[in-house]
């Protein structure tokens, strides 16, 4: 497909709703529904400026922190427990019951055990995003290319080398599925982290606009929290072909043998 | 494990005596997995006992499950149970529907998945709990809030697999009903395209049944209508941590079972297809 035509597909949708949304709201003076010029407006006047540096970057921050300490530990520990079965096995059930706990009501647990603060909030995203790196890095483990395994024993290939060279490469596809699932879950986090206890914040501060009916502000933050998401969404798809790119590449081969 | 037997190929029992990890590993997988809930029990005991966590803070194992056991026979859990369970059932029937009927309309047309790929991809990744201010200001605290944000986060999963599942058709499969004579549009959906989306389907509703019980008791716990998330919200700001605790526990046992229950259905709907079929001949 030319490329004209691919970016005619992927403009045309959009363009016509935000005409409907133009066409819909010409004529009237609706209290919930703000007019698209006036939205644009609204927008850069509440998010570009301080606001931004007060509230966006320190919620993207502790997002960030929460999300590189949940891949850590949930690689870390998925690689100890996956490795023996017997750990497993032991886990399983209490692993069963921590992922299904829905991480939203972890917070008012975290609120009593460390109070209201940055770690509280961090602690909240880690407590969310571990659970699908974990178990999927588990998985990855686990579902290892056995003559593989034998093959880098036979080699002599051991401990540390071993995890570098042999483990993390194979169980890469399957921690890289978790921590894209990890994405949306902190990002919904770090939104209710900040909707519950707090003074700053994207949270806060949407939540705040709604309480004073400051309808197209709450509307402006309703947007720039979709463009996080969809920006982190596609940041995250170009660091992942890359870094799988060998896997993407194999598959590819074996797709068309 | 391959690694564990090639380590020590015929370690028998008569050659050198069992380790405790040797005696462990023998033991069946249930049992196994009893032994980790114990520790973990025994652990959660054992920290605020031992006053590394305030016990106040952190109630003992033994005075939540008690809580739990005492909560059990009170109508108040149940009916906070129903609550939140009536609105994931309604909520996640209205997306999956919604999901299935847009989902093979798209994916039958080449035209279509084109023309809508990048709404989609821009609509999905925006989190549904940036709708809470909406929610609250439009339905207040009801049960549409709750459903609004039911329906939106569970919408996407749905979709996204079924849209999977359409494309995947075999164009062997598709050219042999042509052949054979299934020319309606409705017997081909029935015959071919909905044999091979069933899959992707199913994995779709349970990514979405379990997003639906988070999106439920969120709300509740945000917005407050009545169901498992605003017991916790009121235990919490009771100051009554043990029962908060014991919800807490319940609402993930509830997630386990509706986990459980997906993929038994999985299992009965799938039983034809190879995937089940080769786990079971395993």
């Amino acid at each position: 497909m030319s490329l004209i035509k691919r970016t005619a597909y992927f403009v045309a949708l959009p363009l016509i709703l935000v005409f409907l949304w133009w066409a819909l709201t010409l004529n009237s003076d609706s209290f919930w529904v703000p007019r698209p010029a006036q939205m644009v407006s609204t927008f850069t006047e509440v998010w570009i400026g301080p606001r931004f540096a007060n509230d966006v970057v320190p919620s993207l921050l502790r997002l960030l922190v929460g999300l590189a300490t949940a891949t850590v530990l949930g690689i870390g520990l998925g690689f100890v427990i996956g490795s023996s079965r017997t750990l497993r096995r032991l886990t399983e059930p209490v692993l069963e019951l921590f992922r299904a706990i829905p991480p939203p009501i972890l917070v008012p647990i975290l609120m009593l055990l460390v109070g209201v603060n940055d770690s509280m909030k961090v602690l909240v995203i880690v407590s969310g995003c571990i659970w699908p790196i974990l178990l999927n890095t588990i998985e990855g483990v686990r579902s290892m290319d056995e003559v593989l395994g034998d093959t880098a024993r036979v080699y002599g290939i051991q401990g540390l080398s071993r995890t570098i060279m042999l483990t993390l490469p194979a169980a890469s596809p399957y921690f890289v599925t978790g921590i894209r699932q990890a994405l949306s879950i902190g990002l919904i986090l770090m939104v209710i982290s900040e909707m519950f206890a707090s003074s700053s914040g994207l949270g806060f501060t949407i939540v705040a606009f709604q309480r004073s009916f400051a309808v197209p502000e709450m509307w402006s933050g309703i947007i720039l929290l979709g463009l996080i998401g969809v920006l982190l969404a596609a940041i995250f798809a170009v660091a992942e072909k890359r870094i799988l790119r060998w896997y993407y590449g194999l598959k590819e081969v074996e797709h068309s043998e | 494990m391959t690694n564990m037997t090639l380590a020590h190929p015929q370690a028998g029992p008569a050659q050198r005596p069992r380790s405790f990890w040797d005696k462990l590993r023998a033991l069946p997988a249930g049992l196994l997995g009893a032994i980790g809930t114990l520790v973990f029990l025994l652990i959660w005991e054992l920290i605020p006992r031992s006053g590394l966590v305030p016990a106040r803070y952190l109630p003992p194992a033994s005075a939540v499950l008690a809580e739990f056991f005492t909560l059990l026979g009170t109508a108040t859990l149940w009916q906070a149970i129903g609550e939140t369970l009536l609105g994931w059932a309604i909520g996640l029937a209205i997306a999956s529907v919604a999901a299935i009927i847009l989902g093979m309309l798209i994916g039958s047309s080449g035209f279509l998945r084109r023309f809508t790929a990048s709404t989609i991809e821009f609509l999905r990744p925006i989190p549904s709990v940036a709708l809470i201010p909406l929610a609250v200001l439009v339905f207040g605290v009801k049960l549409e809030s709750k459903l609004l944000l039911v329906v939106y986060a569970s919408f996407w999963p749905v979709l996204v697999q079924v849209l999977y599942g359409v494309a995947d058709v075999d164009p062997v499969a598709a050219n042999t009903a042509r052949s054979y004579g299934l020319t309606s549009y409705i017997a081909r959906l029935r015959h071919v395209v909905w044999p091979t989306t069933l899959p992707y389907l199913v994995t779709g509703l349970r990514l979405s049944a379990s997003v639906a019980l988070v999106l439920a008791v969120t709300a509740e716990l945000l917005i407050g209508m009545p169901g498992l998330g605003h017991e916790i919200a009121r235990a919490q700001s009771g100051g009554a941590y043990s029962g908060m605790y014991a919800l807490v526990l319940t609402t993930g046992l509830l997630g386990v079972l509706i986990n459980a229950g997906f993929r038994f259905i999985q299992k009965r709907w799938l039983s034809w297809h190879s995937s089940i079929r080769s786990e079971a001949d395993r």
